[in-house]
């Protein structure tokens, strides 16, 4: 191994995570306004445009796809160069046109369910030709990617290049399959998935499941396994435990998709089958969470004085609850209660706030600064303001949903003595409409935590205070001092 | 190789041997509790695989030791809730509405299945409490299109209103202004003169052609004091409860293409005696009219 200085392609992280941050404005906001909208539909405007059936997969697409998918890029770029001691493979106009090619997906995708276009399947909006093109895009993110795991000077490959392997991967086989579908036209963006009926919804919870478990999951603990132990400055807690809770858990995530099909059309022995995997899924989930949690030991104290790193481990924290709450909510009898109601929608924001955006934004503050070139972020003081309304939002939301949908699930199966429905539905909306006011409150304050942030990071890059010692920022800044 | 393999000073663990950009790894063992419940998880799933329904072979699959299914789980639910509602519901199919009304508990029962069955059912259109909706019209007042009494409801129910059983209610009237019976302002006219009867501002004037061209085109369905015809199934015009509005555009354009809704029926959906109890709680809801001799 060699010493010498690798001129790594910074540019294309610093990209990645503008656009981030971007998409996760976009992705929080357009969410808070299918809060006021659920709370009060009159919010819908009565327009084509602003109706809640298409403004919900650009906030599910913004939160998943654009925030999430660029913080990936970005921070799999980013770490997959360090850990391999190698520049980005392919050269700077190819990750360039990956980067402004997946934010044209983006847009195209956004505006097309503006205009009322989708395939109808959820997380899997995008319509033909658009698939066809994310598949152009991701198949040279894997080149790149691979690419740049080839060229490394380290003999090993480091965990978290091993988990945005398997998260390239496998979204990749995701995507292909579920989008098989024939065109009504060359020229019409219409199709007809090449599956119907049960066995079409089969592949569509096989993929959603797996957006979530290699996409949001994977993915993100990737992300885990280089921000934490950096900022903690501590090595992983065990290597053994990567190993054996990285194979479990991609082998097993995968037969995981039918408990989203429990008390359907699905036979009886898949849904059992989705169920057991889920249930064996549990401690593979956890095994990312140890990692996470016990590479601190020994660094506890820096969580007074890293807020960013109290993000990560936070995040941790929401991972291992969610990856709890899942297995059980998986299981049938628990499942004809919990499906269709407001809890899975608090079960998924658990994840996708306090898993996915909190382990994005330890990431964020610990690498804005190292990708800038300044000494510190700009306040950590607003670090922690972003913290504990974020997190104060999150309960919120969290707990929200948590009561909303155990109420409807109980109304919905409520009987009196003589065997009549005890609750009419439209009575279980009424009983719902605090709580998501609660929501909503929940909502405002994740995206105010969010707004500072993005004022935070822009300060950093730009406040001359923030600049290293020894530039010319960081010169004027003692000089005026 | 790993080659730096050398102890965490803080922890007094051994590393991997292994660096990436500084990173490093401990070679800590599984966490005991971790493997455990890892393996009690397994051994609790291959338990299931052997009492429920699971391994699929070609044309069929292992139904499990238990014998258990979905399907069998909910039609046990629904025929044990069925079951328990039967003992009032099997009177209240064969029992006359007179007979249910003189027994207070059947009553009570009727009522409680009516409510739910219209919350259920009639609510999204007909409003809580039978309050009407553009539209859709009001439940709990008397002004009845084909009629308030607990046959008339219980007809209105089972066949719907221009629906596709050959009892439905049918009424039709004529478009005045598309079919070119009456020129627009001969409508205007119509117009001008029906909302002098219900006390809506007119905009001052004469009336009398309207009157006139009410008289020769109208009053054979609507009455010649527009009281309606239930028989006909032609609304009153002579209360403020016109179904699709009572301002000037909305007769006029009323008359010229008239709206004329529809309601399923609803025996193909809902069992006899639930359309009964919906007939009794319709019934109560605040129009409800007492039998004919």
């Amino acid at each position: 191994m060699s010493d010498r200085a690798i001129a790594y392609n910074e540019d294309i992280v610093k990209k990645f995570v503008v656009a981030s941050m971007f998409w996760g404005v976009v992705a929080f906001l357009v969410g808070v306004v299918l809060a006021a909208q659920l709370t009060w539909p009159a919010l819908n405007l009565g327009l084509p445009f602003t109706n809640f059936g298409r403004l919900r997969p650009v906030h599910t697409s913004a939160a998943i796809f654009a925030f999430g998918g660029c913080a990936l890029f970005g921070t799999s770029f980013h770490i997959v160069q360090r850990t391999c001691r190698a520049r980005l493979f392919g050269g700077e106009a190819l990750a360039n046109f990956i980067f402004w090619g997946y934010q044209f997906f983006i847009v195209m995708a956004a505006l097309s369910y503006v205009m009322g276009f989708s395939q109808g399947q959820e997380y899997a909006e995008p319509e033909w030709h658009l698939d066809l093109f994310l598949t152009l895009i991701w198949v040279l993110y894997a080149v790149v990617f691979i690419g740049t795991v080839m060229l490394r000077e380290e003999p090993h490959i480091y965990v978290a290049n091993w988990f945005f392997m398997a998260f390239i991967l496998t979204v990749a086989v995701l995507h292909l399959c579920n989008n098989i579908a024939m065109p009504v036209s060359l020229y019409t963006a219409k199709s007809y998935n090449i599956a119907a009926g049960v066995q079409n919804a089969m592949i569509q919870w096989w993929y959603g499941h797996n957006a979530v478990g290699f996409f949001l999951t994977a993915g993100f603990l990737g992300m885990m396994y280089y921000f934490i132990p950096k900022a903690a400055d501590r090595p992983v807690y065990s290597y053994r435990i990567s190993i054996v809770h990285f194979w479990s858990l991609v082998f097993m995530y995968i037969w995981a998709g039918p408990h989203h099909l429990h008390w359907t059309a699905l036979p009886d022995w898949t849904q059992t089958l989705g169920m057991a995997f889920s249930i064996m899924l549990w401690m593979p989930s956890w095994g990312g969470m140890i990692n996470g949690i016990m590479t601190l030991s020994g660094a506890w104290d820096k969580l007074r004085t890293d807020p960013g790193l109290r993000f990560s481990v936070t995040a941790v924290g929401f991972y291992g609850m969610a990856t709890f709450e899942g297995p059980v909510m998986s299981i049938r009898a628990v499942n004809a209660l919990s499906h269709y109601t407001d809890w899975g929608i608090g079960h998924v924001h658990s994840g996708a706030l306090g898993w996915v955006a909190f382990i994005t934004f330890g990431a964020f503050y610990y690498l804005v600064p190292v990708l800038w070139k300044r000494e510190r972020l700009y306040s950590t003081r607003l670090v922690s303001w972003h913290y504990w309304i974020a997190t104060l939002g999150i309960v919120f939301y969290i707990a929200a949903m948590w009561v909303a949908g155990i109420m409807q699930g109980l109304m919905w199966r409520a009987y009196d003595n003589h065997g009549f429905l005890q609750y009419a539905f439209v009575e279980s909306v009424a009983a719902v409409h605090p709580y998501y006011v609660i929501r909503l409150l929940g909502g405002l304050l994740f995206l105010s935590g969010m707004l500072i942030m993005v004022y935070n990071l822009i300060q950093t890059v730009r406040d001359p205070a923030t600049a290293r010692r020894g530039e010319a920022g960081g010169d004027l800044a003692m000089a005026k001092a | 190789m790993p080659t730096k393999i050398e102890k965490d000073a803080i922890s007094g663990h051994m590393t991997t041997g292994h660096e990436w950009d500084g990173l490093k790894e401990l070679n800590q063992p599984l966490p005991k509790w971790w493997l455990y419940i890892f393996y009690a998880t397994i051994v609790w799933s291959l338990g299931y695989f052997v009492l429920y329904p699971s391994v699929p072979w070609f044309n069929s699959y292992f139904h499990g030791t238990l014998g258990y299914s979905t399907r069998a789980a909910v039609d046990a639910d629904v025929a044990a809730v069925t079951k328990q509602r039967a003992v009032h519901m099997d009177r209240i199919k064969a029992l006359s509405y007179r007979d249910i009304r003189q027994d207070q508990q059947l009553m009570a029962v009727a009522l409680t299945a009516g409510r739910i069955a219209f919350a259920e059912n009639c609510q999204p259109c007909h409003g809580a409490g039978g309050g009407g909706n553009p539209g859709y019209p009001v439940l709990a007042a008397d002004n009845w299109i084909w009629g308030g009494t607990l046959d008339d409801i219980q007809r209105t129910i089972s066949f719907g209103v221009r629906s596709t059983h050959e009892n439905t209610r049918l009424s039709v009237m004529p478009k005045f202004g598309a079919d070119g019976i009456l020129k627009p302002e001969e409508i205007r006219a119509v117009a001008a003169y029906v909302m002098t009867l219900y006390g809506a501002p007119a905009g001052g004037g004469d009336t009398s052609a309207g009157q006139a061209l009410y008289a020769a085109n109208c009053a054979v369905c609507h009455g010649d004091k527009a009281q309606g015809n239930r028989e006909l199934g032609a609304p009153k015009l002579a209360a403020r409860a016109h179904l699709y509005g009572d301002d000037l555009p909305a007769v006029t354009a009323q008359i010229a293409n008239p709206r004329q809704g529809t309601m399923p029926a609803w025996n193909a959906r809902l069992d006899a005696a639930t359309i009964k109890a919906l007939a009794l709680y319709v019934h109560g809801l605040g129009g409800g009219e007492p039998d004919r001799p």
